[in-house]
């Protein structure tokens, strides 16, 4: 695909970032755990939890990759 | 019921006086002729990324959630922690497609999802049907909110025989139908913000303050009976409780922006790039939601369900008054008005955003569309005023004459419904390739699956599909919207094969910044 193509569909390859948060938090046998606890909260609750912060993360990553783009070649 | 608890009510008076004051100086905020719908309903579309950091938050995280998902985590356990990976998955949904909405909204003046599905496929009935979708799931959602606002005024001892008892919430919905009226839009987005700073304390308050009054996270964990602390395992050929677990997250995080009043307070925004830096900055409010759904651990762990003081306030909110009770218990009177306070208002902040999405809703797309089509901007705005104000009278009407149960039942058949719009919707934003009429057929024979499987399972939203020995449990709006999409994609072809398409009236460029 080239510039101009990318451009035109409004597709980025790095939005495939954002497909991890939701595979992460979306199967339950990974998780739904009480070892190992921290500071005496199970598994299952602070994985989630942990997932809120780092999905956040990642499209933050995601827009300035994005949004860095757009202002490279729309000015 | 317990007696009046002044002090806490106090606060919560003088809070109510704040926001009511607010929201009616909130008409000259960032001033506009809000004699013209996209002023009065959109804001102007000026809302900048931090204030539609609040507003947006304040509009999806109401009160209701606040009681509610605590409360299925105190009756239930570990299922209410769904709410989790649905605000995980709803901010990658918003940061794909409502950029691309926004834009072609701009450029098209286009206030109401259903606006952006006349223009696209050029359907009148496809849009009626969005439209009339949008306003019949946003209703008991508006009547939910004003359970959050039941619950804590009951929780401070106001209470009465009959209609006595709900003059409180009466003079708050009042207050509420005026400076919407006035201000329109400009009115929740300025409460939104005072709203969201008490929730912010509330919650923080909570999960520090208790745990250490109770020993420890551990301590509260251990006093959790096992059942509740995790998902059960599924037995043989069934998907049993994490087939649930995950299509209630993936189903409700997928309807989620599809509720008009998701769309009102994202197309207020002031750019595709506002909503963008939302989609990293909302996930605050999710790890809020998150620490508040543990509270019903804490107040398991507290022991006020078996507490004779609050046996009253179980009695007649159930588990909704797990929440309220737990924080009469741990903080002092102060404290608890504060809290309150940040539910209470909490409830008119999406309660108002409703009203006004479906007030919208109405007078373009069934008004505009097939009353008077020659309706001025000025009357359009004029309508819609109106409109807004009959939407929450029947709201509180609804509350005060309708069991409670009703409502709740509503909404979550509300989800079911409104997940049909999303071909249209969400996918129409990126793709013109279905045909109009398939759409409409799609989302017909969703609703009545939809419908079906939702009285087959008792009125509840979760279903049990059996295919070839295994039962797969999950949530009807996941499931339906499957067969809806399916229903479109094998119509298409066939449909369009018998004639011509109506006209598009969007074009590539106007969904890119």
């Amino acid at each position: 695909m080239n510039d101009l193509d990318r451009r035109r569909s409004g597709w980025s390859w790095w939005y495939i970032l954002l497909l991890v948060q939701i595979v992460a938090v979306l199967w339950p046998p990974f998780f739904n755990k009480l070892e190992p606890a921290w500071i005496g909260v199970p598994f299952f609750y602070w994985y989630q939890l942990l997932w809120v912060i780092i999905g956040a993360v990642l499209t933050a990553i995601v827009y300035f990759a994005t949004d860095s783009r757009h202002r490279g070649t729309e000015g | 019921m317990q007696e009046i608890n002044w002090t806490a009510l106090a606060v919560f008076v003088a809070l109510f006086a704040l926001i009511t004051w607010l929201g009616f100086m909130a008409a000259h905020w960032r001033k506009g002729d809000l004699g013209l719908l996209h002023e009065w309903g959109l804001g102007g579309r000026r809302f900048g990324t931090l204030v539609t950091w609040f507003l947006v938050g304040g509009d999806l995280y109401t009160a209701y959630t606040f009681v509610a998902v605590p409360a299925l985590a105190f009756g239930a356990g570990a299922i209410a922690f769904f709410a989790v990976p649905y605000t995980i998955i709803i901010y990658p949904i918003l940061f794909l497609v409502f950029p691309r909405l926004w834009n072609v909204s701009h450029k098209h003046n286009y206030i109401t999802p259903a606006d952006f599905v006349r223009g696209r496929f050029g359907n009148r009935w496809l849009a009626l049907a969005v439209t009339v979708t949008g306003i019949v799931a946003t209703m008991p959602y508006i009547a939910l909110q004003l359970v959050g606002l039941q619950v804590v005024i009951g929780a401070m001892g106001v209470s009465g025989a009959g209609l006595g008892g709900d003059i409180p919430m009466i003079i708050a919905f009042v207050i509420l139908a005026a400076f919407t009226y006035t201000s329109g839009l400009r009115a929740p987005a300025s409460i939104a913000i005072v709203k969201d700073i008490l929730i912010y304390a509330t919650a923080f308050a909570a999960i520090v303050v208790v745990p250490i009054q109770l020993g420890g996270l551990a301590k509260i964990f251990a006093a959790v009976p096992a059942a509740k602390v995790l998902l059960a395992v599924p037995g043989p050929n069934t998907t049993g409780a994490y087939g649930i677990y995950t299509t209630l997250a993936l189903g409700s995080a997928l309807a989620l922006f599809l509720y008009p009043h998701s769309i009102t307070a994202i197309l207020a925004a002031s750019s595709g790039h506002a909503i963008r830096r939302n989609a990293a900055l909302l996930p605050g409010y999710s790890f809020m939601l998150g620490l508040l759904a543990l509270i019903g651990f804490f107040a398991i762990a507290a022991g006020v369900g078996s507490a004779p003081e609050y046996a009253a306030g179980f009695k007649q909110f159930g588990n909704n008054f797990a929440v309220p009770a737990l924080f009469l218990h741990s903080f002092p009177s102060w404290f608890v008005g504060v809290a309150f306070a940040a539910i209470g208002i909490g409830a008119l902040v999406p309660a108002a955003i409703m009203s006004i999405a479906a007030a919208s809703l109405y007078t373009r797309n069934i008004h505009k569309e097939f009353i008077n089509p020659n309706a001025s901007p000025a009357q359009e705005a004029s309508i819609a005023k109106i409109v807004s104000l009959i939407v929450k009278f029947g709201a509180l009407v609804f509350i005060l004459f309708v069991p409670t149960q009703f409502a709740i039942y509503l909404q979550l058949l509300g989800g079911i419904l409104i997940i049909q719009t999303l071909p249209a919707v969400m996918l129409g934003v990126y793709t013109r390739w279905f045909n109009d009429w398939a759409l409409l057929i799609g989302w017909g024979v969703g609703t009545v699956a939809g419908v079906w499987m939702f009285v087959a399972a008792n009125l509840t939203p979760n279903y049990t599909l059996t295919f070839a020995g295994h039962a797969f449990p999950g949530y009807s709006a996941l499931y339906t919207v499957i067969l809806n999409l399916v229903v479109v994609i094998v119509l298409t072809p066939l449909l369009n094969g018998l004639g011509g398409r109506p006209r598009d009236e969007t074009v590539a460029a106007d969904y890119r910044a």
